[in-house]
């Protein structure tokens, strides 16, 4: 009996207990998530936004679809094994006809010569000349005889592959693929591969300044976690000057000090060192002196936070034990500055993937990373289909290098064991 | 030659003439000479920021003194480094690896010279079944215990069989129940190791405990180096005996000195016969320290007479469990303490008046605070 009566009195108090427990969970939760809740908003609209927008650009294919809209139906089961039979010719010849009384043919001609060069000229010229309609059943002949580019059947392939509404062609493009007449996926004619290389190059400059980086922001980063504070301090005011600068006018100063009549080359030749000046800009070298100068920073203070927190102690330690200095710097001191080495590393190299200005500004034209020709399509000649693929390329790259490194710094768990 | 003379055993450790300041301008360690000899465990005992790691440092070889010259087993080394001395150093907070296991920890000093895969796994066994942490080689030092992480700095310290070992209050960081085991265990590895073992700390209840000799440190003056007993009995100086143990401070005047005795007016009112330690001579002021469990209270109105019989008044009384404490005033001083036997304090009441007692032998002339 009294068992029961306990537990009953136990339910009785429980429930409203659980129930003010959530309440006060709830006011904390909705408390926590205002707080959240402006950053969010900006972030979904400045950051998830654009990206999902890039990525639906990259693969989004509606213009030919829109002004062929008949013709893309009529090719819907086409197989492709010959040219296409006489309702296809005569829904483009009447699609010609409507899309001239729009004025929207440049549309569809700009996005079929993407995919094919002298599309824009077929189409164009078919519309001048396609006077009217032609009559049931000759339509074929009638545009075969307007442009011989009707009877190939690559020219309909390309309109069946542009039909939309998804397309793989800009993602394929940015690979510097492409498909032939029967569909399957080759490589891009070598007048058009350049994506690779360009990757290839951004990759590899990305990475030689990053390596720049880590050589000479290492010992810069010891030096400011160990000197006394006084001198610390001042030597991070160095460190962090360029941050006060615009970047342009940094860029630009690299300029001023390294062209042919510059500060540098003066010099030399003054010193008599050299006798014609060097080429220091406008290549390779000008981008990766500038690029690294402008990142350095960016590795020095994950560096500088990693060694801060290495106790003076270890090193001692080490000694007492017997390593000589060497030894315990290389087995003591560096291991515990791997994160910071990592972090700082993949810092720098995924601000330099994106680099744009300091290689347009100091490189030649054989230094322009990705970021230049998705700013030259998006800006010169609004294609915006490949401009976002290039962008969705390195995007995913980036995301695949910060996946590594996170699983690399996941396997070897470094805390401070320094405990009180 | 000289038949008949016994040589000394030869310090393993001499400390000739020793300074050391950091800022040039204040000594940090003032004229320190020191001899360690082999097997033994020595304490250095002082309050904070009297110069016992300065000291420690500088034995190490992380610090270089300013003057004077260390000699570790005949040789001088202050030209060198501290990786070649061969001393195993314990750190206040240990100071292991932390991207290191603890095996690796220990294996640290065997393969930094250069010894052998399998003999290094067996001596980082043998430390690991030492130290009872088998179990926990694969852990890194995160993952330990302040007690665990201690007793891996100390086996990797010992792994390598060095001459020497430094411990700089390797237990500071432990709390009372641990810190009284990990002194045990330490002093059981001295003994069955034979190592010798300069050991720091600012706990004079540890030293007593651990130590065969304690240097007592203050203000880089060494002011006694002698066996626990001896600092305890015998202090050479106030300083000495107000550090070690408890003990009562009266102050006076030197009347007369006799051979081993003096007599001395006390400021408050009476007169005591003391030892004769450290006074200058009749008409000095001296300082007179008598230990707490060396005093006898009598009853106000009892008749027994002695050379020091002081009057009293009973302050309050202190229950400590295993003893208690009367603090009464006597002649001035208002802290006056004297041990009492288990049921004894019922009677002190607060403002009786008594007496105390103390054997002339126990009361010792020192010199003025
Ligand atoms: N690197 C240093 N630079 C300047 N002064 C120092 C330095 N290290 C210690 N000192 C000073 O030297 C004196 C002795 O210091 P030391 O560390 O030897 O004391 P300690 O006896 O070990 O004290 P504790 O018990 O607190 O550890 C202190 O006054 C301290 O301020
Ligand atoms: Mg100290």
């Amino acid at each position: 009996m009294t068992d029961a009566s306990l537990t009953g009195a136990d339910a009785r108090t429980e429930v409203p207990l659980k129930r003010r427990l959530r309440r006060a969970e709830r006011a904390r939760q909705v408390k926590a998530l205002a707080l959240v809740l402006p950053l969010l908003v900006f972030l979904l609209f400045t950051f998830a936004g654009p990206i999902a927008g890039m990525l639906w650009r990259a693969v989004d294919d509606r213009e030919v679809r829109q002004v062929l809209p008949q013709t893309v139906a009529a090719l819907a089961d086409w197989d492709g094994k010959d040219l296409p039979n006489e309702d296809a010719f005569a829904a483009l010849a009447s699609d010609i006809l409507a899309a001239r009384a729009a004025g929207t043919i440049a549309t569809a001609a700009k996005r079929l010569n993407y995919a094919l060069n002298g599309f824009r000229t077929i189409l164009t010229s078919t519309a001048r000349n396609l006077k009217a309609a032609p009559e049931r059943g000759a339509a074929k002949e009638t545009l075969g005889k307007i442009n011989a580019a009707w009877r190939e059947r690559a020219t309909w392939t390309t309109i069946k592959d542009a039909g939309g509404p998804l397309t793989g062609f800009y993602l394929l493009s940015a690979l510097d693929l492409t498909r032939n007449v029967d569909g399957a996926i080759i490589a891009a004619p070598p007048d058009q591969a350049i994506y690779r290389e360009v990757f290839t190059r951004t990759f590899v400059i990305s990475l030689s300044v990053t390596v720049l980086c880590l050589m000479l922001g290492f010992p810069v980063a010891y030096l400011l976690a160990t000197l006394p504070p006084a001198r610390s301090n001042l030597l991070m005011i160095f460190v962090l000057l360029p941050f006060w600068t615009s970047l342009l006018v940094r860029t630009c100063a690299w300029i001023v000090l390294l062209q042919s009549k510059g500060v540098v080359n003066d010099s030399l030749l003054w010193l008599g060192i050299i006798d014609q000046p060097l080429r220091l800009i406008y290549n390779r070298f000008g981008v990766c002196v500038a690029m690294t100068h402008v990142l350095l920073p960016f590795m020095i203070l994950p560096l500088y936070s990693s060694m801060k927190a290495i106790s003076p102690a270890y090193m001692r330690a080490a000694a007492s034990l017997g390593a000589p200095p060497l030894t315990a710097f290389l087995r003591i001191y560096l291991p515990q500055t791997l994160p910071g080495i990592g972090a700082g590393s993949l810092l720098v190299f995924i601000l330099a993937l994106g680099y744009y200005i300091t290689p347009a500004l100091v490189g030649g034209a054989a230094d322009q990373m990705i970021s230049y020709f998705i700013a030259l399509y998006t800006t010169e000649t609004a294609n915006w289909g490949l401009a976002s693929a290039l962008g969705a390329v390195l995007l995913l790259a980036t995301l695949l290098l910060a996946l590594v490194y996170g699983k690399l710094v996941q396997g070897q768990q470094v805390t401070g064991g320094m405990k009180n | 030659m000289e038949a008949g003379m016994v040589t000394p055993a030869p310090a393993l450790v001499r400390f000739s003439g020793i300074q050391k300041t950091y800022d040039g301008e204040h000594l940090v360690v003032k004229n320190l000479d020191l001899d360690i000899r082999k097997g033994e465990f020595i304490t250095l005992l002082g309050p904070s920021g009297s110069g016992k790691t300065t000291t420690l440092m500088m034995l190490a070889g992380f610090e270089v003194p300013t003057q004077g010259e260390i000699y570790l087993a005949g040789r001088p080394i202050k030209n060198m480094p501290p990786h070649k001395r061969d001393i195993g150093m314990v750190f206040q907070n240990y100071a292991l690896f932390p991207h290191l296991t603890i095996a690796e920890n220990i294996a640290f000093p065997l393969s930094v010279r250069k010894i052998g895969k399998a003999d290094a796994q067996e001596r980082v066994n043998a430390a690991l079944r030492m130290i009872k942490m088998e179990t926990m080689a694969h852990r890194r030092p995160g993952q330990l215990s302040g007690g665990q992480q201690q007793r891996v700095a100390l086996a990797r310290a010992l792994v390598f069989n060095p001459q020497l070992v430094l411990m700089d209050e390797p237990l500071g960081a432990l709390d009372k129940r641990l810190r009284e085991q990990m002194q045990l265990e330490i002093k059981q590895l001295h003994e069955t190791m034979g190592i010798t073992v300069v050991y720091v700390t600012h706990d004079q209840s540890e030293a007593l405990t651990m130590s065969d000799r304690i240097a007592v440190f203050n203000n880089g003056i060494v002011h006694q180096i002698d066996k626990p007993a001896a600092l305890y009995e015998h202090p050479v100086n106030s300083f000495v005996a107000h550090f070690i143990g408890e003990n009562n401070v009266l102050s006076g005047t030197v009347e007369t000195v006799d051979k081993d005795y003096c007599r001395v007016a006390l400021a408050g009112g009476g007169a005591v016969t003391a030892r004769t330690v450290n006074v200058s001579g009749a008409g000095t002021s001296t300082s007179l320290s008598v230990r707490p469990e060396r005093i006898t209270i009598v009853p106000g109105g009892a008749s027994s007479d002695g050379p020091n019989r002081l009057p009293a008044t009973v302050q309050n009384t202190i229950y400590l469990g295993d003893h208690a404490l009367a603090v009464l005033d006597v002649s001035g001083n208002a802290e006056f303490m004297v041990k009492l036997q288990p049921g004894a304090h019922d009677s002190l009441t607060h403002g009786a008046d008594v007496f105390v007692t103390f054997r002339p032998e126990d009361c010792l002339a020192l010199d003025p605070v």
